[in-house]
């Protein structure tokens, strides 16, 4: 049963279709595992190797890949919760509510988006700590920390943006109240809270901007983001591994 | 990716499994049930369970409205109310060869399609042009107050007349 489900794989790898696809071929040579990650548009961000030493819980704690699986729960319910929801101002709050009582498993989407949402928060927050406290900011990576504090901005205006489109009482007041704190920056203030909301007031314009900047905008640039972060761990040499054991590691 | 090493205890007896085996075996298994679920899952989320959607019942209003041997477009629900000497009948205004709205050419007694040109009679019954049928009768009948209600969704094989 076994061999036959190998023997099937193999078959499969080495027919044409596939060869033409992922062209490295098979084998198990430190060429062909090299080769199999240069050639691959996604995987080419990463570098072919990696030190043990970054590859245990204890170095990273997981919480950059953490960070990203949350990304991607958001991204696939985020366009599931899209297909049932309108960005208007009569029907946004009751396509909400449908997505809670009527449409199958909506309840469950929703509450996966808005929980990863917070987990992603916290996580980022997480991940940052954890850089700064191992040092693993400092030279040559102090350039993907700047691109990583652009991911947190991202992120806490992916979870505000996101806020407003319940368009409930508590979605209402907390961006009016974001608004006019965005008002407060000198001599431009009413201005950018103007562009903001497309307005004076919390109205339809700011719904439909609120939508388009957490459904497009956004969610663009931190895939931008997010491939330049994990290309520079590439050119800066790795994962951060820590001081050398001899002069006693940095835990 | 990498081969696992040859087991000491080499599984040559069906029986026997390595324990690495063992484990490829329960995540490739568990991924599949999850693959099965998802789909399940997927399908009855993206089947919505309430059209807001105009009802295909329609109000035609009262028989006195249409003049005899008259036929009625409503463009808005794509039904004719055809009056003739004996009765009322309903016909759906969609034509049966891609869904275009037709129109009823009072000059010619005919109804035509201006997509592709199928004509029909007011009996819905096919002139000529690509439209694979005649446009269907609708069931019609008179409310409790004394209007034409159409029901679009409930084509009737047998042509009936609603006597007023």
């Amino acid at each position: 049963m076994a061999k036959t489900i190998d023997h099937l794989v193999d078959q499969v790898r080495e027919n044409r279709v596939w060869r033409s696809i992922f062209r490295s071929g098979t084998g198990d040579s430190n060429l062909h595992r090299s080769l199999f990650v240069q050639q691959n548009v996604f995987l080419h961000l990463f570098s072919i190797k990696a030190r043990k030493r970054t590859l245990e819980f204890s170095a990273t704690w997981y919480l950059g890949a953490l960070t990203f699986g949350t990304f991607l729960i958001l991204v696939i319910t985020g366009i599931l919760l899209m297909l049932y929801y309108h960005p208007s101002v009569p029907q946004a709050y009751a396509d909400m509510k449908d997505l809670q009582f009527v449409v199958s498993s909506g309840v469950f989407l929703r509450n996966l988006h808005r929980w990863s949402a917070h987990a992603m928060v916290f996580l980022v927050f997480a991940h940052m700590f954890k850089v700064f406290y191992r040092g693993a900011y400092r030279t040559p990576r102090e350039f993907n920390w700047v691109i990583g504090v652009v991911l947190l901005l991202v992120t806490l205006l992916l979870s505000y943006t996101g806020y407003l489109l319940p368009w409930d009482q508590l979605a209402f007041w907390a961006v009016t109240v974001g608004s006019n704190i965005a008002s407060a920056v000198p001599l431009m203030g009413s201005k950018i809270r103007f562009l903001l909301l497309g307005g004076t007031a919390v109205n339809a314009n700011a719904l439909l901007r609120f939508y388009v900047l957490h459904c497009v905008i956004l969610p663009l640039a931190a895939i931008l983001f997010i491939a330049i972060h994990f290309w520079r761990i590439r050119k800066d040499g790795g994962i951060y591994p820590g001081e050398s054991p001899a002069e006693g590691s940095a835990k | 990716m990498s081969e696992e090493p040859k087991p000491t205890a080499s599984p040559d007896s069906p029986e026997e499994m390595s324990r690495r085996r063992f484990f490829v075996k329960m995540g490739v298994g568990s991924i599949a049930v999850a693959a099965v679920g998802t789909a399940a899952f997927g399908y009855e989320f993206l089947s919505p369970n309430v059209l807001y959607e105009p009802s295909p019942i329609v109000d035609a209003g009262k028989p006195d409205h249409y003049a005899p041997d008259s036929v009625t477009l409503d463009p808005q629900t794509a039904i004719y109310v055809v009056r003739t000497a004996e009765g009322f009948f309903a016909l759906s205004a969609i034509c049966t060869h891609l869904g275009c709205l037709t129109a009823y050419k009072p000059d010619l007694g005919i109804i035509a399609c201006p997509c592709h040109g199928s004509k029909f009679n007011k009996d819905g019954v096919k002139i000529e042009g690509p439209a694979p049928r005649p446009l269907p009768w609708l069931r019609m009948w008179l409310s409790d107050d004394g209007n034409l209600m159409v029901d679009r969704s409930n084509a009737i094989a047998i042509k009936q007349l609603v006597r007023v």
